[in-house]
């Protein structure tokens, strides 16, 4: 079973990497210009009491990487007595620590807001898929012809575009049509009935377009040069002498061949598409993760950046990770080879 | 090398792009002299002056604070254009050294350095970024750096996959055999094949750093001295400009980083096609031209014979 | 014995930008149902693109500028693309060579198998499914076997699946691209004789493009020589083999191993054959040839009958095995 092998180094691969980010973050939030404490006790907002507390649960008073101390004493199992212990231990039990701009634990602000991300994203990324995948297979096939011309335009066009400026010329063109601001009007209806999806779904669509054509744009080139390749092949002749139809062959040789390597494409382009995200909500005050970061960053507020960027880096490893065990399911050529 | 440049400006995207970017070349090199106003420098303005729409003297109007929005646009090329050269010279320098020593040696330090790629790219960029650049400050510097240093990934791959194809080459395998040291080997037969590709990726990465560098200055984080594309909307956004129906405060800007991004991928697309083509035709073209040539006969009254045509002689 | 395909003239040429290329001129050739046509010649020399033209297949620069392909007296060149897919696979199949890509990789050879029968006669999948098993047991593979991918097959089993999948919608006509090409010396003689088997047993026309003299020798009944894009010779395998009419074959046989008579020598033909943007303006096999003359120069010569079903393009035939 080979392909038990290969699904072991990818869960492998995913928790090295998410050990390193955990490492580093904790690495970067130590490197921070001034004393973390006192950076978090110059916080005029937190109470002495919940100055104390932070404290003890993030062992501040502790020495950063290793106790070494209680090694000398002889205690093994005190070796992790230190604020990287402590930042392990708080992170295992989901702890994040606390905002410094919010009297708020990071855990909170961020499952409120993560929620209205994963919708963005996802609306987004689909229709990104969807028009991504079908504009390029349609230019691949008409290869060198006027819509594969305009195409590859478009799609070079809009892949040079950054993603914040397309946010502000819809923003500009669509005021007074469509809500440019927020998830949903102040007051209108109570969360949970149909007038509030509704007009969360309005307010959803000036940020869907802007974070889906960037990511469009670059599924079409990929889908394009990925299906001409496969065009090429040896099979697609054989497809043809069958007597197959234009579109069988497209639909039933050319498109699982050619969605293989989108497959990993898309995954990866979840890096990116997280950065869009941060723009997207930054433009449209869409009260998600990304305009967090982008409050946090003007507000300095570490903690919240840094849970922030730890939820971020986990969701894209894990989404790399479950295209990885997809495409073992798709690829028959891994699956048994 | 002559060929290639010519065969490369044949073409029209390589033409528009090279166009393109000596314009935003010549704005970055001639700045200080080309722009009416010194957006550097402390004026007196006027209440009226605010947002003030573009007029003869102020081509694209004023900001804010009543600067010159054009004076602006041509000193933020230059920002522009460093971060991006620098940027990409600094991933080009990395990717390309990982990329031939994984590709090369190949073993276990090939494979860590492939797990290290890996790594970067799938630890999402612009938040990695971000909240860099927020703990170690602002400086165009900084800014270069991060850049650069997780730009490269897609250089690295690029050039082990070609360093591994070129060593199992006749005569690299020659040259080893005559004892010829493994650095003058990478040095002078197998970088000499990659550079042409190398060439070509770091003109996107160019684009990719520019693109980087703008999205980090919109979000806050340029650097506060300098004048750039992405911190004027920055500004724009932060100020009111939606509010205040300023277009020319808001478009400027962003149609600018999308001229030189754009001109950048132009160059780069077809460099890439120039040193790399791609001519396999594919199979599901219209067909019909296939046997356009014949002409249509009226069909012969006779049936299928049986007896053996005999092949005439047409000569 | 009825004829299943004639070929008439067939000219094609290849557009490009520089010049159009000459890629075959004139050929004709027939196959009667039952027996069996092998297309001969170098790399190069328009067998694989008459091939192709066959069923239209050509590729994008491709075009086919004279000629008739008389499949039951109707003209495949006067169809329209979509009247020209119901004869493939229907009427004509082909199998590729089984070195190449030709099998999908990520779908089930089962599946591939089956897949004609379901587009073009309306069966079910489940009914071309079970018809599919069968044909992989004519062929020599376990149908269990249906239900692998085609990288879990070897070259050979691949070929056998190729043929298979050719025989789906029971045509009239097969061809075989290479069969043999790439494939171990056992492994060859077992495709050649399922080729044989299902010419004898279903009555097929089979047409078999190759440069192995080989397989021609051990499987066909008629052998069309070309060269440089033209018919050279044509005539059955036997008349070919024992009484070559044009130099050329004479050199191809004499380049290749006789096992009855090892003291034979091995000739190979000096020079190259012709490129197709550069044609001789005579005889395209002159430049190689011993028995050449200044006619030869500067006229090609036609094609004509110079004995009784014997065909060959020369100004100087050799009669020698003729004469005796």
């Amino acid at each position: 079973m080979i392909r038990f092998d290969y699904l072991l180094k990818k869960v492998l691969f995913a928790i090295i990497t998410l050990s390193i980010v955990v490492v580093f973050n904790f690495f970067l939030f130590r490197i921070l210009p001034g004393d973390p404490v006192k950076l978090l006790f110059r916080n005029p907002r937190l109470t002495k009491q919940v100055q104390e507390t932070i404290r003890v649960q993030f062992g501040l008073d502790k020495p950063v990487w290793i106790n070494s101390e209680r090694l000398q004493a002889g205690d093994l199992a005190g070796i992790f007595d230190s604020q990287f212990g402590a930042y392990i231990s708080n992170l295992v039990q989901g702890n994040l620590g606390v905002s410094f701009a919010q009297r708020n634990s990071v855990n909170k602000i961020l499952s409120e807001r993560v929620g209205r991300t994963v919708l963005l994203v996802f609306t987004g990324e689909f229709f990104a898929i969807l028009i991504g995948m079908a504009v390029g297979m349609v230019a691949a096939w008409r290869r060198g012809t006027w819509a594969d011309a305009a195409a590859l335009l478009i799609g070079l066009t809009t892949w040079a575009l950054p993603t914040f400026f397309l946010g502000i010329i819809l923003l500009v063109l669509a005021r007074g049509f469509l809500p440019t601001s927020g998830m949903v009007e102040p007051g209108l209806a109570k969360e949970g009935t149909l007038t509030y999806w509704l007009d969360v779904g309005r307010h959803l669509i000036l940020p869907t377009i802007t974070l889906a054509v960037g990511s469009a744009s670059a599924y079409m080139l990929i889908m394009r040069s990925s299906v001409a390749e496969v065009l090429a092949e040896d099979y697609i002749l054989t497809a043809k002498a069958k007597g197959l139809t234009t579109v069988q062959i497209l639909r039933d040789h050319a498109l699982k061949n050619a969605m293989l390597p989108m497959i990993t494409i898309i995954a990866l382009n979840l890096s990116y598409v997280v950065g869009g995200a941060i723009q997207v909500e930054t433009v449209f005050s869409w009260p998600g993760i990304g305009r967090l970061v982008f409050d946090s960053v003007a507000k300095q507020d570490y903690p919240v950046l840094q849970g922030a960027f730890l939820l971020l880096a986990v969701s894209v490893i894990l989404a790399n990770l479950i295209t990885d065990i997809l495409y073992s399911v798709l690829d028959p050529r891994i699956k048994a080879s | 090398m002559i060929t290639a440049l010519k065969e490369f400006l044949t073409r029209p995207a390589a033409i528009i792009g090279t166009f393109m970017l000596g314009i935003v070349l010549v704005a970055a090199i001639f700045g200080p002299s080309l722009a009416p106003f010194d957006p550097y420098a402390r004026i007196r303005v006027d209440p009226s002056d605010l947002f003030a729409p573009p007029d003869n003297v102020h081509l694209l109007g004023r900001d804010d604070a009543g600067k010159d929005i054009w004076s602006q646009l041509i000193y933020g090329a230059r920002v522009s254009l460093v971060v991006g050269f620098a940027a990409s010279l600094v991933s080009m320098g990395i990717g390309t050294t990982v990329g031939l020593v994984a590709g090369y040696y190949g073993g276990r330090v090939g494979n860590l350095l492939m797990r290290l790629v890996d790594f970067l790219m799938v630890v999402p960029d612009l938040p990695l970024m971000l909240v860099i650049i927020a703990v170690w400050g602002r400086g165009l510097f900084n800014i270069i750096l991060v850049i650069g240093l997780l730009g490269w990934t897609y250089t690295a791959r690029l050039v082990r996959s070609q360093t591994l194809s070129i060593k199992e080459r006749q005569y690299i395998l020659r040259a080893r055999s005559i004892g010829a040291s493994n650095q003058r080997i990478i040095l002078r037969h197998i970088l000499p094949q990659v550079l042409p590709l190398i060439v070509a990726q770091s003109v996107l990465d160019i684009s990719a750093s520019i693109l980087a560098e703008s999205s980090l200055s919109f979000l806050g984080l340029g650097d506060p001295n300098l004048i750039s594309w992405g911190s004027m909307l920055n500004f724009a956004m932060d100020r009111g400009a939606v509010s205040r129906q300023a277009w020319w405060f808001l478009l400027p800007p962003g149609f600018a980083i999308l001229w030189v991004t754009l001109s950048l991928i132009l160059i780069g697309n077809s460099l890439e096609e120039t040193v790399n083509p791609r001519t396999r035709s594919h199979h599901l073209f219209d067909a019909r031209r296939m046997v356009s040539l014949i002409l249509p006969v009226p069909q012969p009254a006779q049936p299928p014979s049986s007896a053996p045509q005999p092949i005439q002689d047409i000569k | 014995m009825t004829i299943a395909l004639e070929v008439r003239h067939l000219s094609i040429d290849y557009v490009s930008k520089r010049q159009p290329l000459k890629a075959v001129e004139d050929v004709s050739f027939e196959v009667k149902q039952g027996r069996s046509l092998a297309l001969v010649g170098e790399s190069g020399c328009g067998k694989t693109t008459t091939m192709l033209a066959l069923m239209r297949l050509l590729p994008r620069e491709g075009r086919i500028v004279s000629g008739q392909i008389l499949c039951n007296g109707v003209d495949l060149l006067q169809l329209s693309e979509n009247q020209m897919r119901q004869y493939r696979w229907q009427r004509i199949g082909i199998v590729f060579q089984g070195a190449m890509n030709a099998l999908n990789p990520v779908q089930k050879v089962g599946h591939q198998i089956a897949e004609a029968m379901v587009r073009h006669e309306q069966r079910s999948w489940k009914d071309a499914s079970q018809r599919a098993g069968e044909l992989m047991e004519i062929v020599g593979i376990q149908p269990e076997r249906a239900q692998q991918y085609p990288h879990q097959f070897s070259g050979g089993m691949r070929q056998r699946v190729m043929i298979a999948m050719a025989l789906a919608c029971k045509p009239d006509i097969l061809i075989a691209d290479e069969p043999t090409t790439a494939l171990d010396v056992m492994v060859q003689a077992q495709i050649l004789e399922i080729l044989q088997s299902l010419q004898k047993e279903l009555g097929l026309a089979v047409i078999i493009v190759t440069h192995d003299l080989g397989v021609v020798a051990e499987v066909c009944d008629e052998v069309l020589v070309m060269y440089g894009g033209k018919t050279a010779e044509y005539g059955t395998v036997a008349d070919v083999f024992s009484h070559p009419l044009h130099p050329y074959t004479r050199r191809l046989l004499q380049a290749f191993p006789d096992i009855d008579n090892l003291n034979s020598t091995l000739a190979s033909i000096p020079g190259h054959p012709p490129a197709l943007h550069d044609l001789p303006q005579g005889c395209r096999f002159e430049p190689r040839c011993a028995r050449k003359s200044a006619l030869c120069n500067t006229v090609s010569p036609s094609i004509s009958e110079l004995r009784a079903d014997h065909f060959a393009a020369c100004h100087h035939p050799e009669e020698g095995n003729y004469a005796n």
